[in-house]
């Protein structure tokens, strides 16, 4: 495992931090006799640089999404830290984590079903831009603004999220994560689905925003082109540890750990 | 709009027409009639029989009754009342309000308490207090709403400040309107509660399933994630995504309810429909009974159209089908 990048002596250039993050889940009910433990997460070390993308890729299982959870703070790590502008964000109460929870967002799995399917595309945006306390007025304005930045028609503003096509729903999702101007985006496989051309449409424009807004992506994925394109490092999941974590150059030229090499296999083989 | 709602009506009239002649038929194939028991008495004589017969109409066949009984409907009599000697509507319109007062407060009780208590339950989805309610529920909803009503009197006999019938005290007749709406609320107070008991156990289990599936949903997690304020999530986003079974139960639980009330209100001694359905049925009184089965139907409907409404103002999806 290579652990230069996650070492104490770069956390001055990192933005988000991560060690020793452990996490694991109780199966079975109370008085189930088959009440076994599941570790999710493994004193997982990671780092997220300013302004690039860290890719975590893993097979199915192996956490990611438990991680990016714990990360947005929806699940509770049981130890570990989560560094995030020079707080331990595992350390502080609900009211404390209120304006860092501001600055990481997640764009989810399944942006259809994330999307309140009773509101318009305007509400969907504007819902967490209550809590910067905007009026109602501000609130829209900033919404139509951000429509437009993701490349959405404002005179759609009024229409429900079951009207959008599967990559407008993305954009509608990115432009909700970013009414909070987070510094950090997590991307949970927020790009699976979608056909070639319009992966490639909303994978510029995350460029696009990464350069205009100077955000740092950790990109969940199992697209290995996606990886090479837009990612900067790539980190390794395996049953709840990080196994591998490098360069993508790196990465993609000289496999070290026994799961990247099954990963990459299963991706070659099925022509990726 | 105005196209599903003159729809809606349609149907209504349709139902009540259907349920109007199916009452007729069931009451015409009952054994016995009204002027049964006077056969059997040796002083009232055949000649008078049968012109009692035909005053009432009793003589006429099966077709001609209803339409007959129409024709009063139209005229806002709802048929005669052979053991009054009076046109139904009269006698029964104060007893309609009473059963709309005691059926719609306790509406509105039950489904207060069911939110509140479900989304509540929701929250702390397989806590301990979550369990504590499961079990509430479940002992609830085995009891007979006869046993909660019985109970209820007894425990207004024990404490003695709670009115154990009726629906006013006596000599209230200067008092202010003030003193008159406590007096109302608390004789509401023991058959409202026992209505309540009786249709609590089922709303609540609906609204905590129909929450907890919601709070699990995808759209919840992403607000939660996004920072939205947790008693505004509850509120502005899971509560109305959960509230399209709901709305529909609603309707059926006008039915529920009022059925429920026609019995409390004659152990509770309240003076709606029920007593005098009961009475009507033991006289043999025909048009009061088919009179208070139409006005169940009718609040039944109502409260379907009602709840048709509100699922269609409520879910904007619904507008967007063809």
């Amino acid at each position: 495992m290579q652990t230069d990048l996650a070492s104490p002596a770069t956390k001055t250039e990192t933005l988000l931090y991560v060690t020793g993050l452990s996490k694991r889940y109780l199966r079975g009910g109370l008085l189930s006799r088959r009440r076994t433990q599941v570790q999710a997460l493994h004193s997982v070390e990671l780092t997220l640089r300013a302004g690039s993308t860290l890719a975590l890729i893993g097979a199915s299982g192996s956490g990611k999404s438990t991680l990016a959870r714990c990360l947005v703070c929806l699940e509770k790590a049981d130890t570990g830290e989560i560094w995030f502008a020079g707080k331990n964000l595992l350390t502080l109460t609900n009211h404390e984590l209120a304006p860092f929870r501001q600055q990481i967002q997640l764009i989810f799995q399944d942006p259809a079903g994330s999307l309140n399917p009773r509101l318009n595309a305007i509400e969907v945006i504007s819902e967490p831009l209550l809590i910067a306390g905007l009026g109602k007025r501000e609130r829209r304005a900033r919404a139509l603004e951000l429509m437009e930045l993701v490349g959405l028609p404002a005179g759609w503003g009024s229409q429900l999220p079951c009207e959008f096509s599967g990559g407008q729903r993305r954009r509608l999702a990115i432009a909700r994560a970013l009414a909070l101007e987070p510094k950090v985006l997590i991307l949970d496989e927020a790009l699976t689905g979608l056909d070639l051309s319009i992966q490639a449409q909303i994978s510029n424009l995350l460029l696009e925003l990464q350069s205009a807004l100077s955000l740092s992506y950790l990109l969940i994925s199992h697209d290995f082109g996606l990886v090479a394109h837009l990612a900067d490092e790539v980190a390794v999941l395996h049953q709840g540890k990080i196994v591998e974590m490098a360069t993508t150059q790196q990465w993609l030229q000289n496999v070290h750990s026994l799961s990247s090499e099954a990963l990459v296999a299963c991706f070659a083989g099925s022509g990726q | 709009m105005i196209r599903f709602l003159a729809r809606r009506l349609a149907y209504a009239v349709f139902l009540l027409l259907g349920v109007s002649l199916l009452t007729f038929v069931l009451i015409d194939l009952a054994p016995g009639q009204y002027l049964a028991e006077m056969r059997l008495n040796p002083q009232i004589s055949v000649q008078t029989l049968s012109a009692l017969e035909s005053q009432y109409g009793l003589n006429q066949p099966l077709p001609v009754r209803y339409a007959r009984w129409l024709g009063s409907v139209s005229r806002g009599e709802l048929g005669f009342s052979f053991e009054y000697n009076s046109a139904v509507w009269p006698l029964i319109k104060v007893r309609v309000r009473n059963t709309l007062i005691l059926t719609i407060t306790a509406l509105i009780c039950s489904w207060s308490l069911a939110i509140s208590i479900g989304l509540w339950s929701a929250v702390r989805h397989d806590r301990w207090e979550d369990r504590i309610f499961g079990v509430g529920t479940s002992l609830l909803l085995a009891t007979p709403n006869i046993l909660i009503g019985l109970g209820l009197l007894a425990f207004a006999l024990h404490v003695r400040w709670l009115p154990t019938g009726g629906m006013n005290s006596l000599g209230l007749g200067e008092a202010g309107v003030f003193v008159r709406a406590k007096d109302l609320a608390l004789h509401l107070l023991l058959p409202v509660a026992a209505l309540v008991a009786g249709a609590l156990p089922l709303l609540v289990r609906h609204v905590r399933s129909a929450m907890v599936g919601v709070l699990n949903s995808s759209f919840i997690v992403a607000a939660r994630g996004h920072g939205v304020p947790r008693f505004r999530l509850l509120l502005r986003h899971a509560l109305p995504a959960a509230m399209n079974p709901l709305i529909s139960l609603l309707g059926v639980s006008v039915g529920t309810l009022l059925s429920g009330s026609l019995l409390i209100e004659v152990i509770m001694s309240w003076p709606g429909l029920g007593p005098m359905l009961l009475q009507a049925i033991l006289e043999r009184d025909p048009y009061i009974v088919i009179a208070a089965v139409m006005f169940s139907t009718l609040f039944l409907v109502v409260g379907n159209l009602f709840s048709d409404v509100l699922l269609y103002g409520s879910d904007p999806r619904i507008k967007c089908e063809p």
